[in-house]
């Protein structure tokens, strides 16, 4: 199934994201998806998330559709030229995978490989574009497909609080005009600045799942402040899961924060994407606390 | 060593499209080859709609001094125009557009590469000689040099403070662009097709 078709239908979609493992062995990434993702629904899987080399996306895709659960392929253009972004696509349509999320990627320097080759020769705006190129029959080169073309949902990302708002907006119109059919954004934690972002990217007419991190401590949210591009916790969030450790440690605080979050968000937008970040486990709670 | 080559007829046409144009040529640098007889009958050619405010030939415009000071004359006639239009390399370009931070200032050439060294101060405004000079959709600015990954369309998610997540000393290219679009009221030239790059060397398309 593809995502777009949910937004068609009204419904507040959710989706989560795992990460794969350096490694590969899988059963407890599936096992996982299935106790504590079932509320959501679709799974996004992140390929090689933050420049660090692990299992593949496609891969673990493949494994959590055979699973029953509806995968997001998240596809960058780090490591891999058009040719092997545009078969890679092939293969994930011949293996069911419908939903594609296009990005850019991270730059190597950010990952543990620093000394690999950045290839970014296309990116997340001509990914797309190179994706529409694909369902019309055609590659990036100009010659014709056998048989029938794949068709996917397309989706895309943006950072509504960081703070060169107004680039990310043309940059999302730029996504927009090459094909991109939903949106997710970056971790957001302060609703008033989502909410203005959204009065502006309303215009695109695009359904924006509003993005969540589930904040584990004080300490977490002082380094997304100092190091995460488009990220800022507000000090009295930061005093907040301070103020009781044990219950903080216990995950009940940055599941409360998150909640409230939503609830504020939700009227403005058209779904929610969680990253949980290894804590899966809490995300059933979140969904009830944020009555979703 | 590099050449430069001329956009073609209709590209350059339509950039200068009504407005009124001041056009620089830079020539005589050793480095880098020149197409002047095609250079001077297009410009012959955009003289005769009369929109042409004012032009100049001059040498090594990468060096800044030596640029200003031969801009410095023709202030008025810069002024008056919507647009600058130089043939040089990219180098070139990007120094007149730093310095004439209001204007929009455009490339009529595309660089490509021949080894070697190209003009005297590729320091500042670096130029990959990409071989498709894109300065006319990002205000002057390189995004091949000025973005770690040599982004073609915008900004990615990475950007702090106006730094690069890649080197958080560095400023963000695509920032810069921004903003100097916006400041020169030209962010429009952004909702332009969506860019490939093609890497491909000329003897081989
Ligand atoms: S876009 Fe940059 S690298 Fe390409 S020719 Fe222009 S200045 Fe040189
Ligand atoms: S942060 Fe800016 S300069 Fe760095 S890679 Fe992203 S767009 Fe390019």
């Amino acid at each position: 199934m593809k995502i777009t078709e949910l937004f068609e239908r009204g419904e507040f979609v959710v989706s989560a994201e795992v990460g794969p493992p350096k490694g590969i062995h899988i059963e407890g990434l599936v096992e996982e998806a299935k106790e504590y993702l079932s509320g959501v629904t679709a799974v996004n899987v992140t390929d090689n998330q933050s420049s660090v080399m692990r299992l593949g996306s496609m891969a673990t895709c493949k494994a959590l559709k055979d699973a029953g659960l509806l995968p997001i392929f998240q596809l960058t253009c780090r490591d891999r030229n058009r040719i092997a972004l545009q078969s890679d696509l092939l293969s994930a349509a011949m293996l069911g995978i419908e939903n594609v999320l296009a990005l850019t990627g991270d730059h190597i320097k950010l990952g543990d490989h620093p000394q690999a080759k950045p290839v970014f020769d296309l990116d997340s705006v001509s990914l797309l574009h190179t994706i529409c190129k694909l369902e019309s029959g055609e590659d990036l080169g100009g010659n014709k497909l056998v048989g029938e073309p794949p068709k996917f949902a397309k989706g895309a990302v943006v950072s509504p609080c960081s703070d060169s708002v107004d680039a990310q907006l043309a940059k999302m119109e730029r996504k927009v005009a090459a094909g991109a059919e939903y949106f997710q954004t970056q971790a957001v934690y302060e609703p008033e600045k989502f909410i203005k972002f959204m009065e502006k990217a309303k215009q695109f007419g695009k359904p924006v799942q509003l993005g969540i991190v589930i904040p584990k401590s004080a300490g977490m949210a002082k380094y997304m402040n100092d190091n995460v591009a488009g990220i800022h916790v507000p000090q009295e969030m930061i005093d907040e899961l301070k103020a009781d450790k044990e219950k903080t440690k216990a995950g009940i605080t940055g599941v409360e924060i998150a909640a409230r979050i939503i609830k504020e968000c939700k009227p403005y937008c058209q779904g929610v994407h969680i990253m949980a970040l290894g804590w899966e486990s809490k995300v059933p709670d979140l969904l009830k606390q944020a009555g979703i | 060593m590099l050449i430069t080559q001329l956009k073609s007829k209709e590209t350059i046409v339509s950039l200068v499209d009504g407005k009124k144009i001041f056009i620089i040529n830079c020539q005589g640098c050793k480095e880098v080859h020149f197409p002047e007889k095609e250079a001077l009958e297009l410009q012959k050619e955009l003289a005769a709609d009369g929109k042409v405010t004012g032009s100049i030939t001059t040498d090594y415009i990468c060096n800044p001094e030596n640029m200003k000071l031969r801009l410095e004359k023709h202030m008025d006639a810069i002024k008056a125009a919507d647009l600058v239009l130089v043939f040089s390399c990219g180098v070139g370009v990007q120094t007149i557009a730093e310095y004439l931070e209001d204007k929009m200032v455009c490339a009529a050439c595309d660089s490509c590469r021949l080894p070697g060294f190209q003009g005297v101060t590729p320091i500042e405004y670096d130029c990959g000689q990409c071989g498709e000079c894109y300065l006319n959709l990002t205000g002057g600015i390189c995004p091949i040099t000025a973005c770690s990954k040599s982004l073609l369309n915008g900004q990615c998610g990475g950007s702090k403070n106006g730094k690069c997540e890649v080197d958080s000393n560095m400023e963000c290219g695509w920032e810069r662009i921004y903003r100097r679009l916006e400041k020169i009221g030209r962010l429009d030239v952004l909702k332009c097709p969506t860019q490939v790059r093609n890497y491909a060397t000329d003897d081989e398309v």
